[in-house]
């Protein structure tokens, strides 16, 4: 689903919501309160410069606007492969976005993330993932990296892997799987605005991923790895 | 198509040199050419070997190795786990020996 | 006599790091807590699923550690790997240590476990900046020869002290990888000089994105994690807007090559950086 008809089905014809390059910005009414809304486009790729754009609005968002929600609408195919932006630190830009975003939650202002298109690698960690929650649109992607470069880094042949990707959940990148594993809270279906009105008022603030994903089926281990630390002699 | 798997291995071989209870030694680490073995004590009079690898078909060349790691040490009471990924066998060798090496007081 | 940290398994490290026979291990290899993606790819899991965790005591002062093995899978983070992970930092909520050490060496995502091991990356960015908000440092120790890249480099970035020696590196994407996106022309990755350049600890050091700058030796990283015991940097507004100034500076830096970036920061000489050992390029970036 393209931008422009996600906004207009969540918020109305005249959400506010701009388009800066590949970024997306604005102030929304939802239910008669305003919220942030900051975003990425086109499948965009995330570098220095997109990393700290979003930061920008978070540390606004906290200084001018103490407790507002902030909706993170996610399309991205991952951190931009570029030399200069590893020389600049990319790692480090996008780490400072994921800190101003839980620093936020943990300041009160709720924190939704909404992939509506892709989510890739670590343009997702940093935006949805690091969100009080993360929901997704029915028909999005979400993966960790393309198959020939997965193919190319692990040196399993491609064919494995795309065989690998069509059934088993840890492969194949249907947001179904991700809400088996508990990455992803919730997919809206139906009312868009009633999805957000519910994940506004139900999603937790705590993480609580793994206990999903062992309650789901898609993750089996992680949960009671977790106990089993905090229970080790 | 290439199916992976791992082959999976047992060897069971009567000791002579009861290990005792001890704390489950680790040595080595799985990467390529490499492995892990983990000793650990177990009921009974034997040496009883596990082996996990992702290199195939070399069946009879870890019953050499295990054989000749067996003559050399003659645990008993021992299980000796592996996950190995294609490492030679002189290599596997070594691994056995000072993964019994710690054995001793 | 120095040990090379670079050198050693990741409990070989573990074990000269902290204070000698203090490391008490939780989850232990014997307990075979492995991976349930692996076999299906042909591949042998780990008995520890290529982290060690527990705790020891660092200069007498408790602290809770894991070390990643960069040997198994790259360091990758795959579910019981990142739930072990998880788990140490939950646990330090509850103990209270004086810090969390993290030898941390792993091209991030353990991409044979893919889905998981990008969800366990989150959770553990998430477990650990509740521990930082709990006032317990966390200390991140790169000087593996694999480095600390992918979700481990955003992990990394989200402690509060990093120790790099001039062999680690640290990074989001592997120089491969760009390459195979935008050609050898944007990024040589068999030159190893322009890697180490850009993602070096050298590097990391003179742009401030490592906080020390050590040889590659096991005592030298002990000296340098107990002194950031004391390193707890808490997050606040003030904190983040600083950050996010220093960062926004950077873009003024129109190039990509290293020995330019240094220049343009003052550097004399900066050709030279690469030759030159850390004490001397410590002292260049003394602050």
């Amino acid at each position: 689903m393209d931008w422009q008809t996600l906004a207009t089905q969540l918020f109305g014809a005249g959400h506010g919501i701009t388009r800066d390059g590949d970024l997306l910005r604005g102030t929304v009414e939802f239910d008669a309160e305003p919220l942030t809304v900051i975003g990425t486009t086109d499948h965009a790729p995330i570098g220095v410069q997109l990393a700290l754009s979003q930061a920008r609005i978070v540390l606004d968002t906290m200084t001018r606007h103490p407790g507002r929600g902030i909706l993170l609408l996610i399309d991205t195919q991952g951190q931009q492969l570029r030399r200069r932006d590893e020389l600049l630190g990319i790692n480090r830009a996008m780490a400072h976005l994921g800190m101003c975003i839980d620093l936020a939650r943990r300041r009160g202002h709720r924190v939704l993330g909404l992939v509506y298109d892709q989510a890739l690698s670590g343009g997702f960690i940093t935006s949805g993932l690091i969100a009080d929650a993360c929901d997704a649109l029915p028909e999005a992607e979400i993966r960790v990296m393309r198959l020939p470069a997965m193919a190319r880094v692990t040196k399993l042949p491609e064919s494995l892997l795309a065989e690998l990707s069509e059934s088993n959940p840890v492969f194949a990148p249907g947001v179904h799987n991700y809400v088996a594993m508990g990455g992803v809270r919730k997919l809206w279906q139906g009312d868009l605005a009633d999805a957000l009105r519910e994940a506004l008022a139900h999603a937790p603030t705590d993480d609580r991923r793994a206990e999903d994903g062992a309650a789901r089926g898609g993750r089996r281990m992680a949960a009671q790895v977790m106990q089993q630390v905090l229970d080790a002699p | 198509m290439n199916q992976p798997g791992l082959e999976t291995l047992d060897y069971a071989l009567p000791g002579t040199r009861p290990a005792g209870a001890f704390t489950p030694v680790l040595v080595g680490v799985v990467g390529s050419g490499n492995l892990e073995v983990l000793l650990e004590p177990a009921a009974g009079g034997d040496c009883r070997v596990h082996v996990e690898t992702s290199a195939r078909g070399f069946g009879a060349i870890w019953s050499a190795v295990v054989s000749d790691f067996h003559a050399r040490h003659q645990l008993a009471g021992v299980q000796v786990s592996i996950h190995d990924m294609g490492a030679t066998p002189a290599v596997v060798s070594l691994r056995l020996d000072q993964a019994a090496q710690e054995l001793k007081p | 006599m120095t040990t090379s940290y670079a050198e050693c398994s990741a409990r070989e490290r573990l074990a000269l790091l902290v204070d000698t026979g203090s490391f008490h291990e939780w989850l232990p290899p014997a307990q075979r807590l492995t991976s349930p993606h692996l076999a299906q790819l042909g591949l042998p899991a780990a008995f520890d699923d290529g982290v060690a965790i527990g705790r020891a005591t660092l200069g007498g002062h408790t602290v809770f550690v894991a070390a990643q093995e960069g040997e198994f899978m790259g360091g990758g983070v795959g579910e019981v790997h990142g739930a072990k992970l998880v788990g140490l930092l939950k646990r330090a909520l509850r103990g209270r240590p004086r810090a969390v050490l993290l030898l941390a060496e792993s091209g991030g995502v353990r991409l044979h476990e893919a889905n998981a091991g990008l969800i366990a990356v989150s959770e553990v960015m998430r477990a650990l900046l509740d521990v930082r908000a709990a006032g317990i440092p966390v200390v991140v120790l790169i000087g593996g020869a694999n480095g600390c890249f992918g979700g481990m480099g955003l992990v990394a970035r989200c402690a509060d002290h990093v120790v790099m020696s001039d062999i680690g590196r640290l990074a989001m994407s592997g120089p491969e990888v760009i390459e195979a996106s935008h050609g050898v022309e944007e990024f040589d990755s068999r030159d190893r000089a322009l890697v180490w350049r850009t993602t070096g600890g050298k590097h990391r050091w003179l742009t401030g994105d490592c906080d020390t700058l050590v040889e590659d030796d096991v005592a030298a990283f002990r000296t340098a994690a107990i002194a950031a015991l004391s390193a707890a940097k808490p997050i606040t507004m003030a904190a983040l807007e600083e950050e996010h100034g220093m960062l926004a500076a950077r873009l003024a830096f129109n190039g990509a090559e290293a020995v330019a970036l240094w220049a343009a920061q003052g550097i004399a000489d900066a050709a030279r950086v690469p030759d030159l050992d850390v004490a001397a390029v410590t002292a260049l970036g003394a602050r």
